[in-house]
């Protein structure tokens, strides 16, 4: 089971926004720019990145294309398309809405 | 768009799966080309079968998936039971097609509104009162135009009344004489193709100016059917003339394509006005039907009422002129009620006839369908016991009760699209099929059969309703299973299992018995139309319909038959005014030696001498015609008329007098049926000849085929025109045509019945044989007898056949009712017509259980306590 619980309901946002910076990405790579981005506070589990990359290509904000490597072996690259880039905003917004509201609470209380 | 791409991965098959796993493999191969240890990599991803899943379900639409995998494994259930799938199926192909036939046919004739604007407004005017001899309710379709007329000016504004005739089979040349063809001709209001909407498809069509005064407006408007069949669509057909009979047509215009007139069964192939009708004038030629196109919002009785007072002060004008008709007739004929009856699909005469016939095929077939229904039902509830291990299986390992029902569901939807798809080729064929044996000589019903969307839902309701009615017990049953009882071995209650299966035996043999009952009905009918007496002798005679341009004495006849008479491979030639049994009639009130007229009406027909000769009828007393005999004058009669009207005094020399005409007996003839075989023979004079334009010649050929001679015959017959060629047989046999038909299908039907009734009982006990032989054996061990075992085992399935052979009696003797007007001297309650269906079915039941009964007793007790 997940080591972190940090990414509950934010993985599509960063997917997204990752994407909409670096188009053309796979897997693994998206995987590490989490991480690394993050400074090594975020963990994407291969166990949710996955099944949320194929939701997500199938409700159309990103698009997936079979590369072949310099390696010979075969990569699946995933890009945002115009509809992500509307769900990146929206998804955005409610983020801040959302974190905005949180930190309201934490000062208030 | 994703459910689209859902649905569409659904049938790419592994292609996703596989796609996916080679993501996840990619994945990995490059985090160990990152430095990551292989093992490390692999192990951190966790499982990958489980986000393999976990990604396809998002894919795919998991709903449609398992359906699809449920379609593919129930097709290799259905290949791994070749024989019982291709007995399930065939059965009800059989009947499935039979219903979609019997649909089609239906739909066709019945249903099926015409292709005209607003259907749904269109009745037809008709006559309600009661036979003028015997009281039986009789419908009249038929008015003369003079009451039409009125009727048209009184309902103005309410509704737009429409005068449309009969159709008639008629001559007409577009060239000479010698090249006569036959076109059906309508004559139709003028008025007719505005009221219903239709825009021509060549040319104008008629407007209310074409149809103003009698004999004024010569032209022609085709139908599009005869457009294309007579002219290959020429547009230059319009502006052609025609010529027929002695006026001279004009063709204006062509009808729209779908619309073929408004009597199903009838292609109409050429309009002409109603003006133009010979009896447009007459207030007693009734020619025409009578068809209202009632104005949305207004209500329908006031509207009656109107046209019934109308044509009742009409008829009550027209009565004071009548003289031969006695003051009871005339009162009975005056009672008549004027009713409105829906006529969106139309009105025609093969309505009429065939619409209790059809809706009594529809029914057995509908039996049938149940039949085929119950014994697949009964073959899926053994299946399911087979395979209650399996079920058990699944239910273990997850499957939830939906999902085994969706199974089960699934491998009945494949028998039953199996069968649907046979049966749409067996209904494809055989509607047509049944619409040409419906032909009386000359004029064969030609039925619009479409196969459109009205079919096609038909078709797929029948097999979803199908599906459902022999898959859903089965599948109930099969998703209760108790897994741990399964596994361990102990069948899950076998008695329940036997009870339906027992039910349906009972419900199967209730319907066979019906179809069995109602078959029996129409064979004894058509077995007794079809050695009806005669009187005359039908075989070798050939009817020769011919017409001179003008009325033409005996004299001029006499000639025609007598160069015949000449001709090689003629017996001998005699006339009449037309053949017996062809339709026609013609009838009068009598007064028999000065009496006041009789009640009962007397039929006449024209024959010359040597008629009763060349028919075969007997003379029973007297002469025959001479040369020299003419009406007024002498008559013959026939013994109906000699008991009716004469009362046992002598015949001979009696004077009689019909329509200011009187005559005198001659002669005394066997009774022969003279309009129809289905009426009692009425009292019948024959008379001498009268100038006429019309006469059919009769020929006794020497052949046994007459028609042989029907080629050189028209290069014989010189001074008249041949207009129809046919045999006294066809005649008779037309006259059963549709009892035949019935008998033929109803008999074919009631043994498809029968046989499917037999497979089930045989299959049903065959299966509880199987079940119960362990404890078969115990009870041979401990010494029970061949007749015990035999008794046992058929002993519930046989009560169950009494039960359902009862219902069916009650079922048969109630529906018999429904179809009194298609029985011919049967009377359903004939105990013979009830034991001969029971007969069969005792007989069958035996038969089918004798295979389980010899197995169950040549079970080997020590080989089967032995045996698990």
């Amino acid at each position: 089971m997940p080591k972190t619980d940090s990414l509950q309901g934010s993985l599509d946002l960063l997917v997204l926004k990752i994407l909409s910076r670096r188009p053309r990405l796979h897997g693994y790579a998206l995987m590490t720019a989490i991480k690394d981005w993050s400074g090594d506070v975020l963990n994407a589990e291969e166990g949710s990145l996955y099944p949320a990359l194929h939701r997500m290509e199938e409700a159309g904000w990103i698009r997936a294309q079979w590369v072949t490597k310099t390696t010979g072996r075969r990569a699946r690259n995933y890009e945002l398309t115009t509809a992500g880039r509307k769900q990146l905003e929206a998804e955005e917004s409610r983020w801040q809405a959302v974190t905005a509201a949180v930190n309201r609470v934490l000062r208030t209380v | 768009m994703s459910l689209w791409s859902r649905m569409a991965n659904v049938f790419r098959g592994e292609g996703v799966s596989r796609e996916i796993a080679e993501e996840l493999e990619s994945h990995i191969a490059e985090a160990v080309e990152q430095g990551r240890d292989p093992a490390e990599a692999r192990r951190a991803f966790g499982a990958a079968l489980r986000t393999r899943e976990e990604c396809r379900d998002f894919r795919v639409l998991a709903w449609l998936d398992s359906v699809r995998a449920d379609t593919i494994f129930a097709w290799r259930q259905f290949l791994k039971h070749k024989v019982t799938s291709a007995a399930a199926v065939l059965s009800l192909a059989l009947a499935i097609g039979a219903c979609t036939s019997a649909f089609r046919l239906i739909d066709a004739l019945l249903l099926r509104p015409l292709p005209v604007a607003a259907p749904e407004q269109l009745y037809a005017v008709v006559r309600q009162g009661s036979d003028l001899v015997d009281d039986k309710p009789v419908m009249s379709t038929d008015w003369p135009y003079p009451s039409f007329r009125l009727m048209r000016d009184a309902v103005k504004g309410q509704a737009d009344l429409l005068a449309i005739s009969y159709t008639q089979r008629t001559d007409l040349t577009y060239r000479s004489d010698a090249e006569m063809e036959k076109a059906n001709l309508q004559y139709v209001s003028g008025w007719m193709f505005d009221s219903l909407g239709l825009r021509p498809a060549a040319g104008r069509l008629f407007t209310e100016n074409d149809d103003l005064k009698p004999r004024a407006h010569p032209y022609a408007v085709l139908s599009y059917d005869y457009w294309k069949r007579r002219f290959g669509r020429d547009p230059k057909a319009v502006g052609r003339t025609f010529q027929l009979g002695e006026s001279l047509f004009l063709i204006v215009g062509v009808g729209p394509a779908p619309f073929t007139g408004t009597e199903p069964g009838t292609v109409t192939d050429i309009f002409l006005p109603t003006m133009m009708h010979p009896g447009v004038t007459r207030d007693d030629w009734t020619w025409m039907r009578t068809l209202a196109r009632v104005r949305p919002g207004i209500a329908l009785e006031p509207l009656r009422a109107k046209l019934d007072a109308v044509s009742y002060a009409f008829e009550k004008e027209r009565s004071k002129g009548f003289k031969d008709e006695t003051p009871e007739s005339i009162e009975r004929f005056l009672k008549q009620r004027v009713v409105l009856e829906p006529a969106a699909a139309g009105a025609s005469g093969l309505q009429q006839t065939y619409r209790t016939a059809l809706a009594a095929m529809g029914v057995l077939v509908a039996l049938v369908l149940l039949i085929a229904c119950a014994n697949v039902a009964n073959l899926m509830t053994a299946q399911a016991a087979a395979r209650a291990r399996e079920m058990a299986l699944r239910v273990s390992i997850g499957a939830g009760r939906a999902r085994l029902v969706q199974l089960v569901l699934v491998e009945s939807a494949w028998l039953a699209m199996a069968s649907a798809a046979l049966g749409a080729w067996l209904a494809w064929w055989s509607a047509p099929f049944v619409v040409s044996r419906i032909n009386p000589p000359d004029n064969p019903a030609r039925l619009i059969l479409p196969a459109d969307w009205r079919v096609l839902a038909f078709g797929a309701a029948l097999t979803l309703a199908v599906t459902l009615l022999f898959g859903l017990a089965p599948a109930l049953r099969a998703s209760k299973v108790n897994p741990a009882r399964a596994l361990r071995g102990g069948a899950s209650n076998p008695h329940a299992r036997r009870r339906l299966m027992h039910a349906l035996i009972a419900v199967q043999v209730a319907f066979c018995f019906v179809v069995l009952f109602v078959a029996g009905l129409f064979a004894a009918t058509f077995d007794h139309l079809s050695h009806f007496p005669l009187g005359f002798a039908a075989d070798r005679l050939l009817t020769v319909e011919t017409v001179a341009s003008s009325k033409q004495p005996a004299v001029f006849w006499n000639e025609e038959a007598d160069r015949l008479r000449a001709m090689p491979g003629v017996e001998s030639v005699a006339l009449a005014g037309w053949a017996l049994l062809d339709g026609n009639s013609w009838n009068n009130f009598v007064s028999v030696n000065g009496a006041p007229l009789s009640p009962i009406l007397a039929h006449f027909l024209e024959v010359s001498p040597g008629w009763i000769d060349t028919m075969k009828i007997a003379l029973l007393d007297g002469r025959d015609f001479r040369l020299s005999d003419a009406t007024p004058g002498a008559a013959i009669v026939n013994e109906t008329f000699v008991k009716q009207f004469l009362h046992g005094a002598s015949p001979i020399g009696m004077p009689f007098a019909a329509h200011d005409q009187s005559f005198r007996v001659v002669g005394v003839v066997r009774d022969s049926p003279y309009r129809s075989l289905r009426e009692p023979i009425p009292p019948v004079a024959y008379v001498p000849f009268q100038p006429t334009r019309r006469a059919t010649i009769m020929i006794r050929t020497r052949s046994a085929n007459p028609l042989a001679v029907a080629s050189i015959l028209r290069r014989e017959v010189t001074r008249a025109r041949v207009t129809n060629v046919g045999t006294q047989l066809d005649l008779v046999q037309a006259q059963t045509v549709r009892e035949r038909l019935l008998s033929m299908l109803a008999l074919f039907f009631a043994a498809v019945a029968l046989a499917l009734a037999a497979i089930g009982l045989y299959g049903v006990l065959d299966y509880s044989v199987l079940q119960r032989r362990r404890e078969i054996g115990i009870r041979m061990a401990i010494g029970a007898q061949a007749g015990d075992i035999a008794w046992r085992v058929t002993a519930e399935v046989f009560r169950m056949v009494l039960v359902g052979a009862l219902a069916g009696f009650g079922v048969g003797m109630l529906s018999a009712r429904y179809i009194t007007a298609l029985l011919y001297q049967v009377r359903p309650s004939d105990p013979a017509m009830l034991a001969i269906p029971s007969a069969i079915l005792v007989g069958t039941a035996l038969i089918a259980a004798l295979p389980a009964v010899v197995h169950a007793v040549r079970i080997d007790p020590v080989a089967m306590l032995r045996a698990d």
